[in-house]
């Protein structure tokens, strides 16, 4: 992460391994009947933005956490013209996104990429593009614990009641708790969120940072927790309010520094350490974004 | 006492376990700001009558009335869920006898008192905070402990703290199972000192579940005496005292020490 060319796509940097279609696995690994249970769970999904809807969850060829439910939500919706772009903490190159992709590009033989602009559907677990996304294009998240109650209450019959009965008024107990400890709301990662003013929702570990990123958004949201079986889903064009007190209100992330490899003062920064003495610096956390704003400054075309 | 109206009213309400453990056919009317207390043996159904009145377990058969701020006075049964969940977290409270199953044990004081006014879209944090620091100080807990946790408390703190989250949104009825049995003699004194004075102070009327028969004498208006699932005596508690009619209450006023 020092140097600019440790910035630059896997593509360009190592000689990409031919990845080639394996034909003894259906495309996209999951069988027909499955892929469509799958996307009859998303369609209700979308038709109730942020309900959890339940889906048979199965068995996948990496390990719970490793993003088994985004998996399977984009092997239901993919398609052959499908370019398909992964990012694992922003990263494109990190190991889960680059074997994600490869899965993908093996058996399904879908093209891959790292541009944001290119892609028609983004799998990530901790980042939304700092590109603007638009219309057309699908972002799914692979999330720990899609139930944002569950801290609050550990029955699950007792949360869906809460759900259905839209009593949410405990979920300010925690931000409460966040001012009273801390003298602000110290809740950096998985903000809660209102969907269209009616169902509580977790956006996954995305930092707050990207919750504002959700609200109108062109793109469509979808969200896969493969161990919890859930599937839920803000549609395009959905407001998305996070939570937050009168005289407390919402606030994203905020740096000093700006990126030291490509200057951006907009984007969500990574706290790097250098060495032993402790020095460290700040670059943005999607790889992607801050390659191109490096190539652009060069004059190169991005 | 008497108000033109009950507050709440139970009639042949019924409701067993496996047939035979429980209550039944237990009728009685509780006035606005009048204090009731159910007293009996381990088993004569007392809990279970209080469950069924406060809906936590529906009742088998009977009814049960209360006179609801929206609706008036209406058969519970009629109510869908959700008014009845709202009636439970804004008119009424419900004091268990352990305080950690009424408290939330990892969050701080504050949060606990603020959390039923955030429930019913209380916003602003600093109003929450102070209605918190109001309610921890007339529940004589020095403010200063407001963002401590439960855990740190003390056992008869623990027990005023559950008391005052249920007291924020000024319900009209609170319910209590043995709210001091778990709580030794000097502190169980100090709690009922601080009970008569708020019941009296707010108006409150209260349905409290005992097997002592001094929180009867201290707290209630009339006392109702169950046994194996049926109330057998039920009148001012004064008089159920001082002149038990039914046996069982002979035995069980004979059984305290007297001095």
């Amino acid at each position: 992460m020092t140097s600019p060319t440790a910035h630059r796509p896997t593509t360009a940097n190592s000689p990409p391994a031919p990845v080639v279609r394996d034909p003894n696995y259906n495309f996209g690994y999951l069988d027909e009947s499955t892929k469509r249970m799958l996307r009859r769970a998303l369609l209700k999904a979308v038709a109730i933005p942020g309900y959890q809807v339940p889906f048979g969850g199965r068995e996948m060829p990496l390990p719970y956490g490793w993003g088994t439910g985004g998996i399977q939500v984009t092997a239901s919706i993919l398609g052959p013209d499908d370019v398909l772009k992964v990012i694992d903490q922003g990263s494109d190159d990190t190991t889960n996104a680059v074997n994600i992709r490869r899965f993908f590009a093996r058996v399904a033989g879908v093209a891959t990429t790292t541009r944001t602009r290119e892609a028609t559907i983004i799998q990530s677990r901790h980042r939304i593009p700092e590109s603007p996304l638009r219309e057309g294009q699908i972002m799914v998240f692979q999330v720990p614990i899609p139930e944002p109650l569950r801290w609050l209450e550990p029955s699950e019959a007792e949360t869906r009641t809460m759900h259905a009965l839209a009593e949410y008024g405990g979920m300010h107990v925690k931000l409460y708790e966040d001012i009273a400890q801390h003298g602000r709301i110290a809740t950096t990662y998985d903000y809660p969120v209102i969907v269209n003013g009616r169902y509580m929702m977790r956006p996954s570990p995305i930092p707050k940072f990207d919750n504002p990123k959700l609200d109108m958004s062109p793109a469509l949201m979808l969200f896969g927790a493969g161990r919890e079986k859930r599937v839920y889903a803000v549609p395009p064009y959905t407001r998305v309010e996070s939570l937050d007190f009168d005289d407390h209100p919402f606030a994203v992330e905020q740096w000093d520094a700006a990126c030291a490899l490509c200057g951006a003062r907009d984007s969500y920064l990574d706290e790097i350490i250098l060495d032993d003495r402790g020095t460290r610096q700040h670059v943005c956390s999607d790889t992607e974004y801050c390659t191109e704003r490096q190539l652009a400054a060069q004059g190169g075309k991005p | 006492m008497t108000a033109a109206r009950p507050l709440l009213s139970a009639r042949t309400l019924t409701r067993t376990w496996d047939g035979v453990h429980g209550c039944r056919d237990v009728s009685f009317d509780l006035y606005p700001g009048e204090v009731l207390c159910i007293v009996g043996e381990s088993g004569s159904g007392k809990s279970t009558l209080l469950q069924a009145l406060s809906w936590q377990t529906p009742p088998e058969s009977g009814s049960v009335w209360y006179d609801t701020r929206e609706h008036g006075f209406v058969d519970l049964a009629i109510l869908d869920d959700a008014q009845r969940r709202l009636l439970a977290r804004t008119d009424w409270g419900y004091v268990y006898q352990h305080a950690r199953d009424g408290l939330r044990m990892h969050v701080s004081a504050g949060a606990n008192v603020a959390e039923r006014l955030m429930a019913v879209g209380g916003r602003h944090y600093g109003q929450l905070r102070s209605s918190a620091s109001h309610w921890l100080q007339r529940m004589e807990i020095d403010p200063i402990r407001l963002d401590d946790a439960p855990s740190s408390f003390s056992g008869g703190m623990q027990q005023r703290l559950q008391i005052a989250r249920n007291l924020v949104t000024h319900p009209r009825l609170v319910f209590m199972d043995e709210p001091t049995a778990s709580l030794d003699v000097s502190v169980q004194a100090r709690l009922l000192d601080l009970l008569r004075g708020l019941v009296s102070d707010l108006g409150l009327a209260a349905i409290v579940v005992t097997h002592d028969l001094a929180v009867a004498r201290l707290l209630a208006h009339r006392t109702l005496v169950m046994r194996a699932g049926q109330v057998v005596e039920a009148g001012l508690t004064d008089q159920i005292l001082d002149d038990p009619q039914h046996a069982y209450t002979q035995l069980l006023v004979s059984s305290i020490l007297q001095h």
